[in-house]
């Protein structure tokens, strides 16, 4: 489990976009370091993420090397109606995490 | 002649007395500032939110958290990072904020003590700072205070390692100019524990002074020796009047 900070407004006025700000502690270990003995460190990135607004894909992002630690990632949703704000990602291991936000819209 | 000397030795001179303290924010880039400003933003508050789940876990054979104690941290922390260091009556000498925690963790709640430099001890020292954002540094000199801050300032001043350089040197003496790419702050420890984006994560003050002490080729002062505590009280007193930025963003 790593730690995620979702940040959505307060208030979300149906039909309008609105920002989601997402924080990760991740290493995003590049895989293109060495290690104190010189043995490569293996790569850890998060490779997918996808989120989804009501069940419907808000935005699915491939991710390659080269993102610093703990990536910040913003972006706009559109909320029709209420319902579950959903971010799913995972990383080289194979680990996915879920978070979900409730949006109510007004 | 004379007159033409006078006048930016005069401005030279009024600009000395009345210089405020200017933190490392100030010279940070835009984007870096934008990264500190929003808490949305600044990945320093993934350690707040574990400080937050710590505080009120319990720890130790007694099971008591932090939160048994102390209560909310919003009220019962507020202000505390903005004082520390402070001296210790019972063991005589300064203990920083950090110390303090384990303190507390060992002492009285009874737990083993949190690896230095681990997430869960930066997480509950972010966590305590943060609820002093704001407000400004007034670390005491006077009193029990004044011999370590006297050592912490002979510290501050003493030429050390291969490159025989002083704290002074710089952070006093050469503030604002460039050292390589980078502007020389003053050195302040306003927003302890800081997230650097150079680490890649969060580190103590400790951390940022052995990255300096090594940088001049000296050996690092040890995180738990009486000398690093008269050093961070002393740097807490020179930064008298700063708002605390905890957690602080920094290149």
């Amino acid at each position: 489990m790593v730690r995620v900070l979702v940040n959505v407004p307060k208030r979300v006025r149906a039909g309008e976009p609105f920002e989601v700000k997402l924080l990760i502690s991740h290493p995003m270990e590049s895989g293109q370091r060495r290690d104190a003995t010189g043995g490569a460190i293996p790569r850890d990135i998060i490779r997918d993420l996808e989120c989804t607004m009501a069940g419907e894909t808000v935005l699915h992002l491939s991710l390659f090397p080269a993102i610093a630690a703990n990536p910040f990632l913003a972006f706009s949703a559109v909320a029709r109606t209420g319902g579950d704000l959903v971010i799913r990602f995972t990383d080289d291991h194979g680990t996915t995490q879920t978070e979900t936000v409730a949006i109510a819209v007004e | 002649m004379t007159r033409c000397l006078a006048l930016p030795l005069a401005a030279m001179l009024i600009l000395g007395a009345g210089d405020a303290p200017r933190s490392g924010y100030d010279d940070a880039s835009p984007a870096v500032r934008a990264m500190q400003d929003d808490d949305a933003a600044n990945p320093g508050f993934l350690w707040v939110a574990q400080g937050e789940a710590l505080w009120s876990q319990p720890a130790g054979p007694a099971g008591k958290s932090c939160a048994s104690c102390h209560g909310e941290a919003a009220d019962s922390m507020r202000g505390v990072a903005a004082r520390y260091p402070v001296v210790d009556p019972h063991l005589n000498r300064p203990v920083t904020l950090d110390q303090r925690i384990e303190q507390c963790r060992v002492g009285r709640q009874g737990a083993s003590p949190l690896p230095a430099e681990s997430d869960a001890r930066l997480a509950l020292a972010v966590f305590v700072g943060l609820q002093s954002r704001g407000q400004p540094m007034a670390v005491a000199a006077d009193g029990a205070a004044q011999p370590f801050l006297q050592e912490g300032r002979r510290l501050f001043e003493t030429r050390m390692g291969q490159f025989n350089l002083s704290c002074a040197q710089c952070h006093d003496g050469l503030a604002g100019q460039r050292l390589a790419g980078s502007t020389i702050p003053q050195g302040h420890p306003n927003g302890y524990p800081e997230y650097r984006l150079e680490w890649q994560g969060m580190g103590s003050l400790h951390r940022r002074i052995r990255n300096c002490t090594t940088g001049v080729r000296a050996e690092p002062i040890d995180a738990d020796s009486p000398a690093f505590a008269a050093l961070a009280l002393y740097l807490g007193w020179r930064a008298s009047g700063l708002r605390v930025e905890t957690p602080a963003v920094r290149p």
